[in-house]
């Protein structure tokens, strides 16, 4: 037999010892380049390592983005970190027990076979050998690189993976200190920036005599080109320069943006790049037509902490802790935008608030550098500004989708064009789709990017899940990747999903409703996929739909569905809703199918989470604009779901243990705002097509009832 | 002149300047790091403490105003080793994500359950309502609060005012 496929991760960092160290005090490293950001990562590889090397979870030490130790796996997205570095950290452990097991055998004059490990032990006959893994550690040379040739162990003899085992990380973030933020060394300088306003803009003049009066306290001001930060051993009197600072600072070449650039209609007619994807143009005018246009505004990450870094630079060696959610990608960015060779730089992940893709804490570390590398030998704490975090952290970029759907004689999607207007969802910075913010005040900067897309075999960008999964005969995509939008834009949790499943749920229901029939059955009439059908089924069962009663009463059920990317896991979500004068959402059932689930409950956590994340992005969520950048910096300009609004949540997996684990993180978002669209319409009796569902909206949707 | 007050039933005394924040002398001074940043703007919560037993926002209040007073922060509740009940009930609910916005609802959520030991659904989320959660971990928050309150009225009269 051969071996299947290496994951990417393996290819790339084949070396055990990337992955693996057997330690004195009788537990085992295990090394992910994965990193905890809430989701429970750290003790769900835990959960994989234990099972497969038959330890105690205890006994497993995890470790995760550490450029000195761990591998390297680029970022932390995109719903892959079970998938990818769980499979890879599966087969490892499997090696390695391997290897372990053929070293005892040798000591003992058996075969591996007569072995079995308990707690680590290496047993025969069920009776003490004296060997375990720490004894024979010495003989394994994990310096090898990973064959693949050992078969992990069957999901029958699972002992933790499957079981909702507490998350490790969370004792220590309810009793005190617990982040990256809370690392506070006894030498430590706080520092601030003063953020440049756009690319380009140029430093004309700085009043630092004032700004000093202003931070009354020991404050150096440190500055590269347009770089500028405000540094002192007293917290608060950095931060009061930094607040000051906006006021004596004169900058030249502010680039200017049109307050109507804040709206999704803008893109429309903007310079962009035009993809067609999938099937030809139809030979043949359409006949039964229907068009329907959603949009949603640009959203914020809008993490509860801002954005940190520590940085210390001593004897040429620049050592970063980091809430990025990348050490090895960071590490490499860090030496270019500093000119450092990489062997002179270290990046370590400490845990940080949730970042939900890509916000600012990346760029926190080159701030926390550069002003490192001014003030050798002191440890620098860079934090952002709350006004900061939400004017500078790139932003989830706005999209507007338009449907074209031809229908057959029964009413059924003939052919379907998907078009898509977005800036790019992709800036994270390397491999030439973005880099670190700061690097623009510096005296050269680098290039502008030219914006991508990631391929949709990859689960695409803006074009994610804008392939329905229904059965259509012809499909095709227009992506209009626009150039240049007003803010900088890039991941954000699902990326394109959240729209382009709100479009093709809406037409769902459209379909359905010029139909005749009901927005479920009409959905299972064209969806043939055994998993997709049922969780349909299984969640109109929850909600009890076959009782959702008349439209337009103000009161109503909605659903939507999709499997996140085409290829991890599925999602259907039921909303129901009381429309006012604005939106309460007053319940939601959900049931996803995750394949086999390492920690059921830490799976549900982050469908609960995606739930709600996904009702405040389309209740009340956008970035608003001024002509000079983001003006919502703050939480009562940038409003987000709060414990009154809350809906009751009803999450649950279905048991999908015969299959591979599909990445659950983000399936949930896209169904949850499609699934309240459609609500909204049917208790309404007209559709409101633009996102976020405000009062606003309600109420000019009223006038046209 | 020093500031004289009593965190977590200990007397501390700082020497900065009576306008310092709260939240600052919390963790950069007496390394009570529990008490966190999110806004220093009383807009997400992230810095509730209690002074003398009622909800404050630690960022935006100046050290000078809780002279002689008491100041509870996270860390007067419990520890890892010996959690709080609320913090078990958070525990044994799976109540968080990331966590960061945590210990300033647990706060408030013990100066509920103080005053009001048997609250309503609509009490407790009235109590959380100034508090952001970004992660959405808010379903669990409630039931974990619950759950504490029902373990508190539950638990002999001694231990019931663990601070
Ligand atoms: S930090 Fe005090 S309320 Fe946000
Ligand atoms: S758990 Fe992350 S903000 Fe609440």
């Amino acid at each position: 037999m051969t071996a299947p496929a290496l994951p990417a991760s393996l290819v790339e960092n084949p070396r055990l010892d990337r992955w693996i160290a057997f330690q004195p005090d009788r537990t085992v490293r295990i090394a992910t380049g994965k990193v905890e950001i809430g989701q429970g990562v750290v003790t769900a590889i835990g959960q994989i390592a234990a099972d497969e090397l038959d330890l105690p979870l205890d006994r497993v030490a995890v470790l995760s983005g550490s450029t000195t130790y761990g591998p390297d796996e680029l970022y932390t997205t995109s719903s892959l970190s079970i998938m990818v570095s769980g499979g890879s950290v599966r087969l490892v452990c499997a090696e390695v027990r391997a290897k372990a097991l053929e070293r005892a055998a040798l000591r003992l004059n058996c075969s591996p076979d007569d072995l079995t490990v308990a707690d680590g032990q290496f047993l025969q006959n069920g009776q003490a050998t004296g060997q375990d893994y720490w004894t024979v550690a010495g003989e394994i040379d994990l310096s090898q690189a990973v064959t693949g040739s050992v078969k992990p162990k069957p999901a029958a003899s699972y002992k933790l993976v499957g079981q909702s085992v507490p998350r490790i990380d969370l004792p220590a973030k309810v009793s005190g200190a617990a982040y990256l933020h809370d690392v506070l060394p006894a030498d430590v300088l706080h520092a601030r920036t003063l953020r440049q306003p756009s690319r380009g803009a140029t430093l004309a003049a700085l009043d630092e005599a004032a700004i000093r009066r202003a931070a009354k306290g020991e404050l150096q001001i440190v500055r590269e080109a347009n770089f500028v930060a405000f540094v002192s051993p007293v917290e608060s009197v950095a931060e009061a320069a930094a607040a000051a600072a906006p006021q004596h600072v004169k900058w030249n070449n502010v680039r200017r943006i049109e307050p109507a650039a804040q709206e999704a209609a803008w893109l429309k007619g903007q310079p962009a790049e035009d993809r067609r994807l999938g099937a030809p143009e139809p030979a043949t005018k359409p006949k039964r037509l229907v068009e329907i246009t959603v949009s949603r505004p640009y959203v914020a990450h809008a993490s509860m902490g801002p954005s940190c870094a520590l940085a210390e630079f001593r004897d040429g060696n620049l050592s970063v802790r980091s809430h990025g959610q990348g050490m090895h990608p960071l590490r490499k960015n860090l030496s270019v935008a500093l000119g450092l060779p990489i062997e002179r730089i270290t990046a370590d992940h400490l845990h940080g608030p949730g970042c939900y893709g890509h916000n600012g804490a990346d760029d926190a570390a080159l701030d926390a550098s550069l002003i490192a590398m001014k003030i050798p030998g002191r440890c620098i704490r860079l934090q952002w500004r709350r006004e900061e975090e939400f004017g500078f952290e790139p932003v989830g970029p706005a999209m507007l989708v338009t449907l074209h759907v031809d229908l057959d004689e029964r009413g059924r999607p003939a052919d379907w064009t998907t078009e898509i207007w977005s800036a790019t969802h992709v800036q994270r910075p390397g491999g030439g789709s973005g880099y670190l913010l700061a690097t623009e005040a510096l005296a050269n900067p680098p290039p502008e990017v030219k914006p991508t897309d990631p391929p949709v075999e990859r689960g695409g960008g803006g074009t994610r899940n804008a392939i329905p999964l229904y059965d259509v005969p012809a499909h095709r995509i227009l992506h209009h990747l626009v150039q240049r939008p007003p803010v900088r834009t890039s991941a954000l949790r699902g990326l394109g999903a959240l729209p382009n499943v709100y479009a093709v749920e809406s037409m769902m229901d459209e379909l359905a409703s010029r139909a005749g029939e009901d927005p479920v059955a009409y959905r299972l009439s064209i969806l043939s996929e055994p998993r997709a059908r049922k969780l349909i089924e299984l969640v109109a069962q929850r909600s009890n739909w076959k009782a959702r009663g008349p439209a337009g009463t103000g009161k109503g059920l909605g659903i939507g569905f999709a499997r996140y990317k085409n290829s991890a896991a599925y999602a259907a979500v039921v909303a129901s809703v009381t429309v006012s004068e604005s939106v309460a959402v007053d319940r939601v059932w959900c049931v996803a199918d995750a394949g086999l689930v390492v920690n059921p409950d830490g799976a549900r956590n982050q469908l609960e989470g995606g739930i709600i994340q996904a009702l405040s992005w389309t209740l009340k969520e956008q970035v608003k604009l001024d002509s000079e950048g983001i003006a919502s910096r703050d939480w009562d300009s940038y409003p987000i779901l709060r414990f009154s609004e809350v809906p009751d949540i009803h999450a649950e997996l279905v048991d999908g243990a015969g299959n591979p684990s599909l990445g659950v993180g983000e399936c949930s978002v896209g169904p949850t705002a499609a699934a309240v669209g459609n609500a909204v319409a049917y208790a309404l009796g007209v559709r409101i097509h633009d996102m976020p569902l405000s009062r606003e909206r309600i109420m000019a949707a009223l006038l046209k009832v | 002149m020093d500031i004289a007050f009593k965190v977590n039933g200990e007397a501390r005394q700082v020497g900065v300047p009576q306008t310092a924040s709260l939240l600052e002398v919390l963790r950069n001074h007496l390394g009570l790091m529990g008490t966190r940043y999110g806004c220093g703007l009383e807009q997400c919560g992230c810095c509730m403490v209690l002074v003398d037993g009622e909800p404050a926002y630690a960022c935006t209040r100046e050290v000078g105003t809780v002279a002689g007073r008491n100041v509870t922060t996270i860390e007067g509740l419990g520890s890892q080793a010996k959690p709080h009940p609320l913090q078990q009930a958070f525990l044994d609910e799976q109540a968080g994500q990331c966590g960061y916005c945590l210990s300033g609802i647990l706060i408030s959520a013990k100066a509920l359950l103080d005053r009001t030991p048997n609250p309503t659904r609509a009490e407790v989320v009235a109590a959380l309502d100034k508090h952001l959660c970004r992660c959405g971990a808010h379903q669990r928050i409630l039931r974990a609060v619950e759950r504490a309150a029902v373990k508190l009225r539950n638990a002999p009269v001694g231990a019931r005012r663990a601070t």
